[in-house]
């Protein structure tokens, strides 16, 4: 290990003791980056982590995460990050649900959870059941629409100001002068998935005489015909004025014509 | 403070109804814009309810649309009575992430000015504790200290607050040997000096210990329940302290005390940052002992960028440059969550890579979320005015709270 972030060292048997302890409710319980992350079923929340307080004594719960998957189903990923004070060892329990199935409340075995969740709900809509206490927490009063989603635009939808003719704060749509830039890294051949700009045209709807999206298989086709053998090279020579490349003569006459006298310019100096 | 009475006020021998009050959001003991909607029976407070979230930026989200360089600047501006202890965490997740090895003196650098930031801190927490409570000269006598500190900084960065000088893979400049004799000299002179006057005036004073002795006393397993971290759990009396028992860069060499408090009350919280302060000075002076000379920042040109002599003649030191200010680095895919003991206590990111080269998210851990929401039982019973005790106590910036 050659970084030097915080040093934690696992005791000997905690993925054993973990195992043991949360029998059939553990999907999978995984160590990578020197971090141990445990993976349950959201109902046996509760269950799991007065297991993981009690028997594997972790007592203190420093945070939730939340983290949105889009792509995922369930979408969303709830992280609670433990710390043992006794066994000096940190773990993490992830879960997944979606904005349907309310998650339960640990507000009965940490009160800190109650701030944290709130929190999660606020950012990303994930529901606590037991939680008696789930406002909003960080976003404005009526604010509506949960921040941290990855389809929740980084300007917002509102913006606010005083207004001096009605002496009041104005909730009025975003309008921004110059749009974010959002540079995009990526190198197209490492896997970007969108088409560049300029060739949105190469898709289904194409039209008349728009040039076709090859595959790197039908270039290596039209290219090169493996059927049939190249041809030989023909031996590169000059025979005739013709071979190389210098044309007619110009008329002669033509030539005559065009000598240019110099222009007058302007008044003598 | 405005005053709104739910009912009409009682006359003759009726019992008087409980009424609620707005403490801010805009009041100088709130230690930024925090507004407490508090429900009082008299003077003594029943119910009391923090509203925080004026102060959200909405960094995380922010930070999810940068990469991993340009995300950095943003943890200056979280806590900003201690920045470099904020970048702390963060370049550390980075780092170990990316598995990236850091010289050697570029960690003992960073503990140096970590624990720079840490009397930073911790002198204005102490001063505004005390302004709190209500005395005016040892808070004058704490901010020229705290005014020495951010001198410091800006030989360091160059700023005086918002340094970004803790970098994924070291720091981003070496700093020239006058600065560290002089700093020296201020923790042999200066520093000692006037800490330990302005302490003289409120350590034994007894309108200090009246105000402050017995108020919002917490047992350690509230501090547990609670999630208390940093001088509020050492408070409580557990000493637990991340520098000692997870040590990052070169803590593990440092040789120093972790004070705890023996009652839990607001005193001993107090007592705990003014010895912190101490022990700061102590590591520091090792620091300084011990640091060696070298490279200030990883050799590894894909993560840390190449000195500008360097690309006077070198190409690929170019083309180095060019990528990472542009491109930045990449972060293999994975999550950790590091955290560090911040002046104000536990400060961890949780951070999710997704092995592009911007964070796909960055959870950021702030001390004062379960410190705060631990303010209403602390409260519950004592007086109106010993809620800005407690609350100087607790060292909250909003900046980190609100994020």
């Amino acid at each position: 290990m050659s970084h030097s972030a915080p040093l934690i060292n696992m005791p000997d048997g905690t993925i054993a003791a973990i195992t043991k302890a949360l029998g059939k409710n553990l999907v999978s319980i995984e160590e990578a980056n020197g971090e141990v992350a445990v993976h349950i079923y959201r109902d046996s929340l509760v269950e799991c982590m007065i297991q993981l307080r009690d028997e594997c004594a972790y007592q203190q719960l420093m945070e939730i995460a939340g983290v949105d998957w889009p792509d995922r189903d369930p979408r969303f990923e709830v992280v609670y990050c433990l710390l043992s004070l006794t066994k000096n060892h940190r773990i993490r329990v992830h879960l997944a649900t979606n904005e349907d199935h309310p998650v339960p409340s640990v507000t009965g075995i940490w009160p800190v959870a109650g701030w944290l969740e709130r929190e999660v709900f606020d950012m990303y809509g994930v529901l606590f059941s037991g939680n008696s206490d789930l406002r909003r927490i960080l976003t404005d009063y009526g604010f509506s629409g949960h921040p941290q989603r990855k389809d929740f635009p980084l300007s917002g939808y509102v913006e606010l100001r005083y207004s001096e003719e009605e002496k009041r704060v104005k909730y009025e749509p975003v309008q921004l002068a110059q749009d974010f830039r959002n540079f995009d890294f990526l190198s197209p051949w490492e896997g970007a998935d969108y088409v560049l700009p300029g060739d949105e045209k190469t898709g289904e709807g194409a039209g008349k005489g728009a040039t076709q999206r090859m595959t790197a298989k039908e270039v290596k086709k039209d290219q090169v015909k493996p059927s049939s053998p190249p041809p030989p090279p023909t031996p590169k020579t000059t025979d005739t004025a013709a071979q190389t490349g210098a044309g007619k003569a110009a008329n002669k006459e033509a030539v005559k014509r065009t000598v240019r006298k110099p222009k007058a310019t302007g008044d003598k100096a | 403070m405005s005053m709104q009475q739910d009912l009409a006020p009682t006359t003759g021998d009726e019992v008087i109804q409980n009424y609620t009050i707005n403490f801010g959001p805009q009041h100088p003991a709130a230690h930024g814009v925090l507004r407490l909607v508090m429900e009082l029976d008299g003077e003594i407070v029943e119910r009391l309810d923090p509203h925080i979230g004026l102060l959200h930026r909405g960094t995380e989200k922010l930070i999810e649309y940068k990469t991993y360089l340009q995300a950095l600047p943003y943890f200056d501006r979280l806590d900003y009575a201690s920045p470099m202890a904020m970048e702390h965490s963060y370049v550390l997740a980075v780092e170990k992430l990316l598995d990236l090895e850091v010289p050697i003196r570029a960690q003992y650098l960073r503990v140096l000015f970590a624990e720079l930031t840490r009397i930073k801190n911790h002198t204005l927490n102490i001063a505004h504790h005390i302004i709190d409570v209500g005395a005016m000269t040892p808070p004058l006598w704490l901010y020229e200290i705290r005014e020495d500190c951010m001198a410091f900084y800006e030989r360091a960065s160059g700023a005086r607050m918002h340094a970004a000088w803790f970098r994924p893979g070291g720091v981003h400049q070496d700093v020239p040997l006058k600065l560290l004799t002089d700093i020296a000299e201020w923790l042999d002179d200066r520093m000692p000096r006037l800490f330990e006057d302005a302490m003289s005036l409120v350590v034994d004073n007894r309108i200090f210990k009246q105000r402050n002795v017995d108020i919002a006393i917490v047992s350690k397993e509230e501090a547990i329940k609670w999630g208390f971290s940093g001088p509020m759990i050492r408070g409580a009396g557990i000493p637990w302290d991340i520098r000692k028992s997870q040590p990052y860069d070169v803590y593990a060499k440092m040789d120093f005390d972790i004070p705890v408090g023996t009652r839990g009350d607001c005193y001993d919280r107090f007592m705990v940052r003014v010895e912190e302060v101490r022990q700061s000075v102590r590591i520091m002076k090792q620091c300084l002992q011990q640091m060696p000379e070298g490279p200030v920042c990883s050799d590894d040109r894909k993560v840390s960028p190449p000195k500008r002599a360097e690309m006077k003649q070198s190409m690929e030191a170019l083309i180095h440059h060019f990528k990472l200010y542009t491109e930045g680095f990449k972060v293999p895919a994975g999550s950790v969550y590091v955290a560090t003991e911040s002046p104000k206590g536990e400060f961890g990111v949780y951070l999710v890579s997704d092995g592009s080269n911007k964070p796909y998210r960055c959870k950021i851990r702030p001390t004062a979320f379960s410190h705060l929401q631990a303010m209403d039982f602390m409260s519950r019973g004592h007086m109106l005015a010993d809620t800005t005790a407690i609350l100087g106590a607790l060292d909250i910036v909003f900046g980190e709270c609100d994020r």
